[in-house]
């Protein structure tokens, strides 16, 4: 696959990518790359039913997160809304072993993971600094600094091989996630040399959403970001990142390569940030009406419902089904949001050390007596 | 069994120790496998716990910390090298952004045991970034621990309590220091407090505070004040975060003077801490403002002046005079 042109599809970029599901719903058998890997997905109705169900679910629950936003009851929000089908495929690839290292952006894997949507909220409402447990959830904490998860991933990656569970068909493997303005950071590219030397059980899923705030592509590259690969060692392979069907076969090949001892993976998958960077951000500054209308068109989830559609796999009775549910979820969602306790202060000075600190120990009495000296007066 | 050895093969008794006792325990860093580290600090122990468990790396610097945290998260204690004081900054991110906090920002849920060894400290005669002592910047941030060792002895103990403390810690080495000799128990990795303070010379006329290669110094300005009449009480701070600075107000209270000493530049050092606490504590006592001797607030300067930017025994002197001239 290294320095291989992917098949073209007909949206494709130069270059090409991996597809197998058209912007109009219709089905590709399979694809064999230019380095005679051949990528296919084999669902079952009711699997192609789950990812559009999955892909549906996370954009509503990203919509009431916006919502919230706008309502004050968040701080800020990172929407994935454009990026369903890279994250939903990408995550539903992992198989339950395997372990993931996301930014502040992949609401949608932690989605596919089985953990509850509430968790990344503490963050974003300003209650907590995200807080839940990694290993349990095999779904390492939101990375806010760009790019300083894959090295966490590839270190996690080389103890996975250290510990001998790499080599068989249930190894373990890592996935780590970033976007393309992390591929300008040297730590990334310190994490290419280090998964390259180690033979790291690893894939680097890069979601190249074109643009890094208001920067676009041309400002962090000069070729197309999987080729980057080539000159690390591994192999590379960019992807429709809007074809939940090419994330998940690729990403899934990739693991499974990982997990048999073939070393590290780069995917690009080539999509679209539809909203702004975050909700402090206004892209109407930096990009143009049409560009954006221009993906509209290439949107993950209306073209799943066509093929839907189209192979009678379902009807608009199980769409409003599937509508419905999601809605109920982002009701919930809402609820639970609003109800979240502001955190005691006194519990800023929680988890600074595992084994404490007497000196850190003498602030919080000084402080929570200074706290106290305030009780009964009406300051 | 206790033997006569160098600051530098404690560590190495040190690190071997430890390696033995918890297999989860690697070394990794640049050139610390066959070459046995620039210092020779890890000499012998690829040979003999294999390159699994002690790794050379890719020469980068965040990449060692960057990926000793994933190591961690796996289950894994990694004791990281960084070759020398000069050569941390291209890892500050990692150790500021993600070891420090992880913990915090986990809710307690994920631990990274972390240990960041680096070699400070000037005096040796090496070019730039070779000599600096970049204390402060680790010690000014929550969620790292920060010590340092002065002797054998120490030296021996510390990296043990430092790998089996479950807290990130960043261990700095007086390269310097390496090769002067001390007994070390080697059956006994120490039952004297990690986080602790010591008082390593008992004194009643002034209170000299120091730490790491600055113990020496301090030791034999005590003695040489000695021989003109003035008895001082030295103290070895071993724990710069946190601090532990109750055996220094007590010194203090009796002694009334207090000077304290180390290499770093003196503006925003530990020093300044160290008086301000002092001075909260232990203001009806002090018969003079707590001074500092410290290196100058310049880059750590040319080899071939160092011996004047560094404070040694006569500037230690001087400022008890001026504590005394007060």
């Amino acid at each position: 696959m290294a320095n291989g042109e992917s098949p073209v599809g007909a949206d494709a970029p130069a270059g090409g990518f991996v597809q197998l599901l058209t912007p109009d719903g219709e089905r590709i058998d399979s694809v064999t790359t230019a380095d005679g890997v051949t990528y296919s997905v084999d669902f079952t109705d009711g699997e192609y039913r789950e990812l559009y169900q999955d892909l549906v679910t996370v954009r509503r629950l990203d919509a009431e997160a916006t919502a919230l936003q706008r309502q004050g009851e968040l701080g800020i929000w990172a929407s994935l809304l454009g990026q369903e089908a890279a994250q939903v495929g990408s995550g539903r690839a992992l198989r339950p072993q395997d372990m993931a290292f996301p930014t502040y952006r992949e609401h949608g894997v932690l989605y596919t993971r089985g953990i509850d949507p509430i968790m990344p909220f503490g963050l974003f409402r300003g209650v907590d600094q995200g807080g839940w447990d990694a290993n349990k959830y095999k779904f390492n904490g939101y990375t806010i600094v760009i790019g300083s998860q894959t090295l966490h991933a590839t270190g996690y990656a080389m103890g996975v091989t250290m510990d001998g569970k790499t080599g068989t068909p249930d190894g373990e493997a890592v996935i780590a996630y970033f976007g393309d303005g992390a591929t300008s950071q040297g730590e990334v590219n310190e994490s290419f040399v280090w998964a390259g030397v180690f033979h790291a059980p690893m894939v680097f899923f890069c979601q190249n959403n074109q643009y890094a705030i208001s920067e676009p592509l041309e400002r962090q590259t000069r070729i197309p970001l999987y080729r980057r690969a080539a000159g690390f060692g591994f192999p590379g392979v960019r992807i429709d990142g809007n074809d939940v069907l090419a994330s998940y076969a690729v990403t899934r090949a990739a693991l499974d390569q990982a997990r048999n001892g073939q070393g590290p993976t780069l995917i690009e998958a080539y999509t679209y940030r539809m909203g702004a960077h975050t909700s402090s951000d206004d892209p109407t500054r930096y990009r143009i009406a049409s560009e954006v209308e221009s993906w509209k068109v290439k949107d993950p989830i209306s073209r799943l419902k066509a093929f839907l559609t189209k192979q009678q796999l379902a009807d608009d009775t199980y769409f409003a089904e599937v509508d419905e549910s999601a809605r109920k979820l982002a009701l919930d969602l809402r609820e639970r949001v609003l109800a979240m306790p502001d955190p005691q202060p006194v519990t800023m000075f929680d988890h600074v050390y595992p084994n404490g600190s007497p000196e850190l120990d003498q602030q919080r009495a000084q402080f929570a007596a200074y706290e106290a000296s305030f009780e009964g007066s009406t300051h | 069994m206790s033997e006569t050895i160098t600051l530098g093969k404690a560590l190495n008794h040190g690190l071997r120790r430890a390696l033995e006792n918890d297999p989860k325990v690697v070394i990794m860093g640049e050139d610390v496998g066959k070459l046995g580290g620039v210092f020779r600090i890890t000499d012998g122990l690829q040979k003999d716990f294999g390159e699994n468990r002690v790794i050379d790396t890719p020469l980068a610097e965040a990449g060692i910390i960057g990926t000793a945290v994933g190591l961690a998260i796996r289950g894994y204690r990694p004791v990281c090298e960084i070759q020398f004081d000069g050569f941390v900054f291209p890892a500050y991110n990692q150790i500021v952004a993600q070891v420090a906090k992880m913990y915090y920002r986990s809710l307690g849920k994920v631990r990274v045991p972390i240990v960041i060894r680096i070699p400070y400290g000037g005096g040796i005669g090496a070019v730039e970034h070779h000599s600096e002592s970049p204390e402060a910047y680790f010690a000014h941030t929550p969620g790292l621990k920060v010590v340092t060792c002065s002797n054998p002895a120490d030296a021996y103990a510390m990296i043990q309590q430092s790998i089996i403390s479950d807290d990130p810690i960043v261990f700095f080495e007086p390269k310097r220091r390496y090769w002067e000799k001390g007994v070390v128990d080697l059956d006994a990795p120490g039952d004297f407090p990690l986080h602790a303070s010591r008082i390593v010379r008992d004194g009643t006329d002034a209170t000299v505070i120091a730490y790491g290669p600055m113990v020496r110094t301090a030791l034999d300005a005590a003695q040489a004040a000695a021989e003109d009449g003035r008895n001082l009480e030295v103290v070895d701070l071993r724990t710069l975060s946190p601090l532990d600075l109750g055996p220094v107000f007590e010194s203090v209270r009796r002694t009334g003077r207090a000077v304290v000493v180390h290499e770093a530049p003196g503006n925003l050092g530990l020093g300044a801490e160290i008086a301000a606490r002092i001075t909260e504590e232990c203001f009806y006592s002090l018969e003079a403002p707590v001074l500092r001797v410290t290196g100058f607030d310049v880059p750590y300067p040319a080899a071939r002046v160092e011996e004047e930017y560094l404070p040694d025994l006569d500037r230690v002197l001087d400022a008890v005079d001026r504590s005394f001239g007060w």
